[in-house]
């Protein structure tokens, strides 16, 4: 029996997280999981909130979830993590990564960004990751792999075999990134360790 | 093989499967990675129209002619191919004619969420309702033969999620793509009224014989449980319904017009208390009240926007159907409110000077769809109004020759692909009853909003082949509009010197902002940088809503790795303090 998990991913556009679900259903394919996904990408435009909402099990029927119900929040961005926290699942876990794009209405003036979001969150939900994926992923060789250290991060927490993921991985991000990137897993994936 | 897939990758598969030979749409959320899709499998002729009338014309032509074919387009590209449709009904087909319309609850990318499941019962075509990718493959191809079957066109109506929701769908072998023989046949493909009038009475009959059929289509079924509780359900509700009621008996309707009114009875007779769950309009519940069916459908569910499970399984703990919920504590309450994250125009977009612009003029500025619809938000603030495809020019003349206070002041903004779709009967009607306004035709060479599809002005066609390109400018000129300029959108004493001047001018003007979307040509500038010695803090440059600047502690700065050097800002800085990037980096 497979165990049912919930995964919201939540970002800025631009920000790889289609990458990051791609391998994700790739790998829960490989160990036989019944997937469904569903993306709001909204107009062509960079910057706007993004969010996939990936679901395993041995069979699932909505493509979607709702408040309350997701096992595992990958947040790309702070503010980002805070918009979609009332989705978290009691006794769910967080994973941030700790960067802060700020959004045009606080470029403008019009809005301020949260102070503490991440202490704020600590202070509520039992398992928070926070990341510095961006500094990691420039440690291992391309700012472009933050979303691959995140990867990493969230592969730790589901019952699916590292080779396996290394396998996804593999078969997704093309040949010639994937050094870097099989660092970055790395990094995401021994949390603490560096790189 | 399976493999997961999109809803719209499925419906592209399934045209590829079941021998479509042509598939016409035109650009729209969420339906535009059909054709998309479709186009990668080369066997398959696929083509962008200017707008969806004529992708539904060319549908019909080729069905006519013997062909199975394909036509995507969003829901309210329906409302602009409604007078083929109704018509194609009495004609009928004679290849198979599927129509996809991909409607979108919840207005994720829409001016409206209009429930586009009535078309098919007002211009009486047969629907399928697929809920995930599986079925919208099998529902092309079955639609296929339904529509060569009874000779009717076939609408296949999904939903944002479906659309753009992935699941594991079952890959097949591509079938043979079959011209059947065409035969000239007037009394049925030349609708002239006594023509008509027979046809009239054949869709009737045909209708009849779909509604036959629908008692026995494979796609409606029921699912066997709790007969305490029993579901009437379609599309993506359906996934909501199995989800929240796991025993519930369920009826599952795949073809949802015309319906099986005989198995809603039975279904209905045996249940004990009988539920419709349905996005949007009371579509189903309504003609099962019709039936003398005692329902509850829309007094629980609301009408507006798109469900989730939580709201489903809330729904029903309302009704008593599921156990009270207790109140789960919220992990984020007395957390601040997040700002929102709306979406901005690209640094560089070619747009962004020229909202600018009209809001320091302070001009009636009517707004058109695309990025640029952006520019009528804050702070920018450049555009009044936004109502449909082409509206801009035809709203612009009405207010020209309305109110007299307006007169000379009021200024249509459009973009490229918009103004090809349905802009240029607009233009010609403005030149015809002598309108004073001022058309911007924002010219982007794209149409970017929906990712960048190609168009009649851009050279290139949705397979990949040269094209000749339109000429706006001859294009203006004869359809009879004496002044029309080219500017550079970047330039920005230019554009506002232009917008005055055609403004003032008498008579009709086209003004036609041209660069590319900063997304498909990207130049080779390098970053502003701000001397914070002139730096005053005054905040000009916000005003351009550019995602590169923000001010703090009094000193604007520009991120280096999103700022492309359209140099914009360092027009707009009164100090100087914005530091243009050179052309080389
Ligand atoms: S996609 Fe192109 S047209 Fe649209 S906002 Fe970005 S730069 Fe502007
Ligand atoms: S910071 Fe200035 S130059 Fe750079 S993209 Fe924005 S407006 Fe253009």
């Amino acid at each position: 029996m497979l165990k049912p998990v919930d995964i919201l991913m939540v970002g800025v556009g631009g920000q790889g997280t289609i990458l990051a679900s791609k391998v994700t259903a790739a790998a829960a394919r490989a160990v036989g999981y019944d997937i469904k996904m569903s993306e709001i990408h909204g107009m062509a435009q960079r910057g706007g909130s993004v969010v996939t909402q990936l679901r395993l099990g041995e069979k699932v029927y909505s493509p979607l979830i709702s408040e309350g119900e997701a096992d595992i929040i990958l947040a790309f961005e702070q503010l980002e993590a805070l918009r979609w926290l009332p989705y978290l699942k009691p006794g769910g876990a967080i994973i941030i990564n700790n960067q802060q794009i700020y959004p045009v209405p606080v470029l403008a003036g019009a809005a301020e960004y949260p102070a503490g979001i991440i202490e704020q969150i600590k202070d509520r939900v039992a398992d928070v990751q926070v990341l510095d994926a961006l500094k990691t992923a420039v440690e291992c060789g391309n700012a472009k792999a933050a979303n691959v250290v995140l990867l990493g991060a969230l592969a730790k927490k589901l019952p699916i075999e590292e080779t396996t993921w290394r396998e996804a991985l593999a078969a997704t991000v093309p040949p010639r990134f994937l050094e870097v990137n099989n660092a970055a897993f790395t990094a995401g994936f021994n949390f603490g360790a560096g790189c | 093989m399976k493999e997961l897939l999109t809803g719209n990758a499925a419906i592209a598969r399934g045209a590829y499967e079941y021998g479509v030979t042509l598939a016409a749409g035109y650009p729209g959320t969420p339906s535009t990675e059909i054709l998309e899709n479709l186009s990668k499998y080369r066997d398959v002729y696929c083509e962008w129209a200017p707008n969806e009338k004529v992708a539904l014309e060319v549908g019909i032509g080729a069905a006519m002619a013997g062909a199975r074919a394909l036509v995507t387009m969003k829901h309210v590209g329906v409302n602009v191919a409604a007078d083929p449709l109704f018509t194609a009904a009495y004609t009928g087909v004679n290849g198979g004619l599927v129509l996809v319309s991909a409607d979108d609850p919840g207005m994720h990318s829409s001016q409206n969420e209009q429930d586009n499941r009535y078309y098919a019962r007002f211009a009486k075509v047969a629907m399928l309702e697929p809920s995930d990718s599986q079925e919208a493959k099998d529902m092309v191809g079955l639609g296929l033969s339904i529509s060569e079957e009874f000779d009717i066109p076939v609408m296949l109506r999904i939903t944002t999620r479906v659309a753009h929701s992935q699941s594991m769908v079952e890959l097949g072998e591509p079938g043979s793509r079959e011209i059947k023989p065409y035969c000239k046949d007037v009394k049925k493909n030349l609708m002239v009224p006594a023509f008509g009038r027979l046809r009239r009475v054949s869709l009737a009959e045909r209708m009849d014989r779909l509604a036959a059929y629908s008692e026995q289509s494979p796609v409606n079924f029921v699912i066997e449980g709790d007969n305490k509780v029993g579901v009437i359900t379609s599309g993506i509700s359906y996934q909501l319904v199995r989800e929240v009621l796991p025993g519930a008996s369920v009826l599952k309707l795949g073809m949802t017009n015309p319906l099986p009114l005989n198995m809603i009875k039975k279904f209905a007779a045996r249940v004990e208390k009988l539920y419709v769950v349905e996005e949007l309009e009371p579509y189903l519940e309504e003609q099962i009240r019709m039936l003398g069916i005692e329902v509850v459908g829309k007094e629980l569910f609301p009408v507006t926007g798109e469900f989730d499970q939580g709201l489903v399984r809330r729904k029903f703990a309302e009704a008593g159907v599921l156990p009270a919920q207790a109140r789960e504590q919220n992990p984020a309450a007395g957390l601040p409110q997040a700002p929102p994250r709306p979406p901005v125009l690209c640094p560089g977009c070619p747009h962004r000077g020229v909202f600018y612009t009209l809001q320091q003029l302070k001009l009636t500025v009517t707004g058109d769809i695309g990025c640029y619809t952006l520019g009528g938000l804050p702070p920018l603030e450049g555009i009044d109004t936004c109502v449909c495809m082409g509206a801009s020019i035809g709203m612009a003349h009405g207010i020209d020759k309305a109110v007299p206070d307006l007169k000379g002041r009021t200024v249509a903004v459009i973009g490229d692909s918009t103004f090809l779709h349905s802009g240029i009967t607009g233009l010609l009607n403005a030149v015809y009853n002598n309108s004073d306004i001022t058309v911007i035709i924002l010219d982007n060479r794209t149409t970017a909003m929906t990712g960048h599809q190609d168009h009649p002005a851009t050279g290139r066609t949705l397979m990949g082949r040269e094209a000749p390109e339109v000429d706006l400018t001859m294009l203006c000129r004869s359809l009879g509009v004496k002044r029309v300029e080219v500017v550079d959108p970047l330039d920005m004493a230019r554009v506002k010197e232009v917008i005055q001047a055609e403004a003032a001018a008498p008579g009709p003007s086209v003004i036609i902002a041209r660069r590319p979307c900063a997304l498909i040509k990207r130049e080779a500038r390098s970053a502003v940088t701000v001397d914070q010695e002139n730096c005053k803090g005054c905040k000009m440059c916000l005003k351009l809503s550019c995602p590169a600047i923000s001010v703090a502690d009094k000193k604007a700065s520009v991120n280096a790795n999103l700022c492309v050097g359209c140099n914009l800002c360092v027009q707009v800085c009164k100090t100087g303090a914005m530091k243009g990037g050179s052309a080389d980096a």
